[in-house]
């Protein structure tokens, strides 16, 4: 089975008399190691879409299978633990705890996890850290690093739990283009060292670091494609 | 493993609430300040009551233990002038029914006699004292129940009484005073001119509310009753039980026995009153109940105060954050974790002001000892406790709504939210 399997997705909201469907009867499957970008204007259904593979909400109706596991119709704590557990996030605004280290930052989805010791904890988030060449800024807070560090930091994060997946959301958004690419950089490395990634964007140049590209329009997958890099 | 996972969540909420306590320091400290008040009230005077209390415990002792206590009068009045007048109008207790009353009690190990008076000047050739002794005139059970304790010479003995015999037993300030470097046993003192044979000395009772209780003698009764004695004297009357179980069964006798003496009909009201140490800080208690309910409700309405301030403070708190609650679920917080971790902050932001709050208290509340002597400083750790227990209660219940409401927000939204 695919990593991700998703059949028929419908999301329906009800504003006052008229239905939205944001999602419209979406099917897709990501396997293992993929590097896929979801693309679309807005309105597309595009934030919709990450906003249920990223566990955050749930179909109207439809069959949604993460890992394996039938996650379309779960609570919001069984849906928590499922993030904590699967999914690693990666924002546009980088979404740090503003008064806490870096450390502390990194260290938070595995206090959430809830099996893991203090003394391993930290020993892990060190680690994760030092994949994304941070190791020398551990008791930095975030107002003391650069936007790229932060969002290093940010990656961090999603990489401590090693998630099945890492979702970021327009990840490069708030960063310059020098910056950004560094970050894209991060993610291409990532993904060989066999990581799956899903990258939400409307921009076309960070859409090609990955080998597939998911096109949506009106709640529907217009395109799904290799990109030019996936074909080779 | 549910309680272990739940523990661990607990002790890293603990220290998320701490964090959060920190960052916001001066707010924190000004939402504390009603809870600080509100304890420290309660605290101050819990504790010095309880100083009080165990002074008067001991202080209070007047009678000796398992005595009882016959008098015209009661011996705390708390009541207007026509209830002063009821007690004044009682016909004196005389010598003779305090006689009559030790003949017709079986069961009490003794019946003593006892009157005093004050302002009395005692002289020692050329030294006196100043006019203001008091005189009590006993028998020879006086020592026991008046819970003096002889310390040289010798108690009266009967015949001392029979016979009104012109002899004295001196306390310690009269001896200070009038024999500072000299046995005073086997002198000859004056009491307002009338000399005395000192037979003894007693030994120091110390001081209650900063007052001596060593400035006085005591002669014989009869001997009393020929010098002292006017048409107002009344005297009191100390039984004391054979032990603390006959306690209750000797004070009905005492109350039959002295009805008859008295002359009462079966539908006549007591025209005596009997008291005893324990009635005595029983009148003292309900003296200090008073006090307690005022600092009680002045706390109670302090605290709800500041419980409102918390749960004010707990909203902005929860608003202010609610990105950071969208960022902690986004990265897999459940309801509880966030839950926990606002419930937590409100009960440490209570129970830091209650600490402060008991720290305080028992401080000033044992401000009282300064004043007093003789008395120890006390800790009223059951009301510590009381006080610490009502703050993290007052943190649950001003802190459960906000918390339920962090809990309850919307991933989603509040990640949007700017």
């Amino acid at each position: 089975m695919s990593l991700i399997q998703v059949k028929d997705l419908y999301k329906i909201y009800q504003m006052g008399n008229s239905e939205v469907r944001a999602l419209d009867g979406v099917s897709l499957s990501i396997e293992q190691n993929e590097y896929v970008s979801i693309m679309g204007p807005s309105g597309s259904g595009k934030s919709t879409l990450m906003n249920l593979l990223g566990c955050l909400d749930t179909p109207t109706s439809g069959e949604f299978f993460m890992d394996g596991i039938d996650v379309a119709t779960m609570d919001d704590d069984a849906l928590a633990h499922i993030r904590n557990k699967k999914i690693g996030f990666v924002f546009q605004t980088f979404n740090l705890l503003p008064k806490s280290t870096s450390l502390r930052n990194v260290e938070l989805p595995l206090i959430y996890n809830g099996e893991i010791k203090a003394a391993d904890r930290r020993e892990m988030a060190i680690g994760a850290l030092t994949r994304v060449n941070l190791a020398d800024r551990v008791s930095h807070k975030p107002n003391e690093l650069s936007g790229g560090q932060r969002q290093r930091v940010a990656v961090a994060r999603a990489l401590v739990n090693n998630p099945a997946i890492i979702l970021a959301d327009e990840p490069t958004g708030n960063l310059d283009s020098k910056t950004g690419e560094e970050i894209m950089a991060l993610f291409d490395e990532l993904h060989k060292q066999g990581n799956t990634i899903i990258l939400v964007t409307h921009e076309e140049h960070i859409a090609a670091h990955a080998s597939r590209v998911v096109r949506l329009l009106d709640g529907k997958i217009a395109v799904d494609e290799p990109t030019q890099r996936g074909e080779k | 493993m549910y309680i272990r996972t739940t523990f661990k969540t607990l002790n890293d909420a603990f220290f998320m609430a701490l964090e959060a306590i920190r960052d916001n320091l001066l707010r924190s400290i000004l939402t504390l300040l009603g809870i600080v008040i509100g304890v420290f009230a309660i605290i101050a005077v819990m504790t010095a009551i309880r100083t009080l209390e165990s002074s008067i415990n001991t202080g209070l002792n007047v009678f000796g233990s398992d005595v009882i206590f016959v008098q015209k009068s009661p011996v705390m009045q708390m009541g207007d002038h026509n209830s002063r007048r009821k007690y004044w109008s009682r016909p004196n207790i005389t010598y003779k029914m305090a006689l009559e009353l030790r003949d017709r009690i079986v069961g009490a190990e003794f019946v003593s006699a006892q009157d005093g008076t004050g302002g009395k000047t005692i002289r020692f050739k050329k030294e006196k004292t100043n006019p203001n002794v008091g005189v009590q005139g006993v028998d020879e059970f006086g020592l026991e129940a008046l819970n003096h304790k002889l310390d040289y010479g010798r108690n009266f003995i009967p015949e001392d009484i029979e016979y009104g015999r012109r002899v004295v037993i001196l306390a310690t300030d009269v001896i200070q005073k009038l024999f500072p470097f000299q046995d005073p046993v086997e002198q000859v003192v004056s009491i307002n001119g009338i000399g005395f044979d000192v037979i003894g000395t007693l030994e120091r009772k110390g001081e209650m509310f900063g007052q001596s209780q060593d400035n006085f003698v005591i002669i014989p009764m009869t001997t009393y009753l020929q010098y002292f004695g006017s048409r107002w004297t009344s005297l009191g009357i100390s039984i004391k039980a054979p032990d603390a179980e006959s306690f209750n069964l000797t004070k009905e006798e005492v109350i039959d026995q002295m009805r008859i003496v008295r002359g009462l009909g079966p539908m006549d009201e007591n025209d005596f009153e009997v008291t005893s140490n324990d009635a005595l800080i029983d009148t003292f208690g309900s003296f200090t109940a008073g006090i307690k309910m005022f600092a009680g409700a002045v706390s109670v309405i302090a605290l709800v105060v500041a419980g409102i301030g918390i749960m004010n403070i707990m909203l902005v708190s929860v608003s202010e954050r609610i990105k950071e609650i969208g960022v902690r679920k986004a990265i897999g917080a459940t309801r509880n974790n966030i839950l926990f971790q606002f419930l937590l902050e409100a009960v440490f932001l209570s129970l830091i002001g209650g600490v402060i709050g008991v720290l305080l208290g028992v401080g000033v509340g044992n401000m009282v000892t300064l004043v007093m002597k003789n008395v120890a400083p006390v800790i009223p750790i059951d009301w510590v406790f009381i006080g610490l227990g009502v703050c993290s209660f007052i943190g649950i219940v001003f802190g459960i709504y906000p918390a339920y409401k962090a809990a309850g927000l919307d991933p989603i939204e509040s990640l949007r939210h700017e």
